[in-house]
């Protein structure tokens, strides 16, 4: 079964290497939007630095989304996805590689760029190690929301609007938990609680949604 | 003779296809299509070595019936078992036991051909078989669909008939009793057709069982004949019971 896993997350990666374009579009779009804002509210420091995390928050879990439609869709469209489901791995075990490919080629990138986009938003320095932090539990719980609507749109007309609307809303915990942990690292608070809820929110999710992603799936297929 | 012209198979004997020589049957299958019955009361059963040919116009359930085989779709009634339980129990046991081959190709247009291939061999492989065991497959598989020569180019390049071969590769890269074809001949060459008869007929040789839809005359020797348009539900013979049919049968 790990086989199998690993060779679905190989193909994945292989595949997102290949057409480069996808990855790099995520962080461009990543840094673009967020440099919009000083542009926007002006280049006050103190404004910039109390929106910051937010900022740099929302605009990850925006990036993050824009990129699932590619999740399932192509191996949909090309019939890959009826044997994904046929083979002697669990479904779910498949899922799983897919979505460990997805954050590897857009949930680390956001996590690198992240820092780079601190600095500019002039958020304080105390702020980068938790930002980085926060993003590295609370990307892959994106990834793993965002498998669930994935696959729930397959087959639907206009599929990126209607995911957006499916998974923006469950996206809120962790926006709510990452930015409220910069915060406490930037006021000198504890952010230990904040980071051990989105480890939590990371279990619960690595549990759910790729159950709940195979029985889309296989939905799908029918 | 066009079969000629296609050298014989490559010496490696077939892969063990048929490792449980066992019986796969289909009881009272419903099949339900956007509030259509495309078809009912539909039983038929494969022995190992046994064929199944799938006939009937457009429309008549054929794809439908193949994709419920495969386990894509859920009958809305009846069930499909194998000699030790029902596929239902245990949909991961039938699916090592099954390839599906579907209309679509299956073929990523960045990976290479070899790439393709090696993929599908590794995500349907046993846990006991080794690397090389899957690239001496993979290479066989190839060599034998005379796509050695094609095997690092990608996908895109790939012509239809060349993406149907590659396709149908898939079926000796990952071996499996049950073949379930769904006009596999599309796009191909009467050479490549001829192979294709050639590794039928040897998977069914080594206790393997195939069906198969077509439209087109396959030389499946022996195999027995489903006409999916006596299961239609309006048809006069509605809700009876039928077995499915010997050739002979047909022509009484």
């Amino acid at each position: 079964m790990m086989g199998a896993v690993l060779a679905v997350l190989r193909r994945d990666l292989r595949l997102a290497l290949r057409q480069g374009a996808d990855s790099l579009m995520v962080v461009a779009f990543f840094v673009i939007t967020v440099s919009l804002f000083p542009f926007g509210v002006g280049p006050e420091m103190a404004v910039l630095e109390r929106i910051s995390a937010g900022v740099v928050w929302v605009t990850a879990l925006l990036a993050s989304m824009l990129s699932l439609d590619r999740l399932f869709q192509t191996d949909y469209e090309d019939g890959s996805l009826d044997l994904l489901t046929l083979t002697p791995t669990p479904t779910i075990a498949i899922v799983l590689g897919k979505v460990a490919a997805h954050w590897l080629t857009t949930g680390l990138p956001l996590i690198v760029a992240s820092p780079l986009l601190a600095v500019l938003l002039a958020m304080r320095p105390e702020g980068y190690g938790v930002l980085v932090a926060a993003m590295a539990l609370g990307t892959p719980t994106l990834s793993l929301v965002g498998s669930v609507g994935a696959a729930l749109v397959l087959g639907a007309r206009r599929g990126g609007v209607l995911l957006s609307l499916l998974v923006l809303p469950l996206y809120i915990p962790v926006l709510v938990f990452g930015v409220s942990a910069v915060d406490a690292a930037v006021m000198g608070l504890d952010f230990g609680p904040q980071l051990m809820i989105m480890g939590a929110l990371l279990l619960a999710t690595l549990v759910l949604c790729p159950w709940a992603a195979s029985a889309a799936l296989k939905q799908a297929v029918e | 003779m066009v079969r000629r012209m296609i050298p014989a198979a490559v010496s490696d004997p077939p892969p063990s296809a048929a490792a449980s020589a066992r019986r796969f049957s289909g009881h009272g299958l419903v099949c339900i299509r956007g509030e259509r019955i495309v078809f009912a009361n539909l039983n038929l059963t494969l022995a190992p070595g046994e064929a199944l040919l799938l006939l009937g116009p457009n429309g008549s359930g054929k794809s439908s019936l193949l994709r419920l085989m495969a386990g894509l779709l859920r009958p809305a009634a009846g069930s499909l078992a194998w000699d030790d339980g029902p596929v239902r129990e245990d949909p991961e046991r039938h699916h090592a036991r099954t390839r599906y081959v579907g209309h679509t190709d299956t073929i990523k247009p960045v990976l290479t051909a070899r790439e393709n291939l090696a993929f599908w061999a590794k995500v349907c492989a046993n846990e006991d078989d080794t690397r090389a065991t899957l690239q001496a497959r993979t290479d066989a598989a190839l060599d034998r669909l005379a796509l050695a020569r094609l095997a690092d180019v990608p996908g895109r390049m790939l012509s239809a008939g060349q993406k149907r071969r590659l396709n149908l590769a898939r079926l000796l890269a990952a071996p499996a009793p049950l073949w379930l074809m769904d006009e596999p001949t599309t796009a191909l060459d009467k050479g490549s057709v001829a192979t294709l008869e050639a590794i039928m007929a040897e998977h069914r040789a080594t206790g393997g069982m195939i069906a198969l839809s077509t439209h087109l005359d396959v030389n499946l020797p022996g195999a027995r004949v489903l006409n999916l348009d006596d299961f239609a539900v309006d048809a006069a013979t509605a809700y009876g019971l039928h077995e499915d049919r010997h050739p002979e049968d047909l022509r009484a």
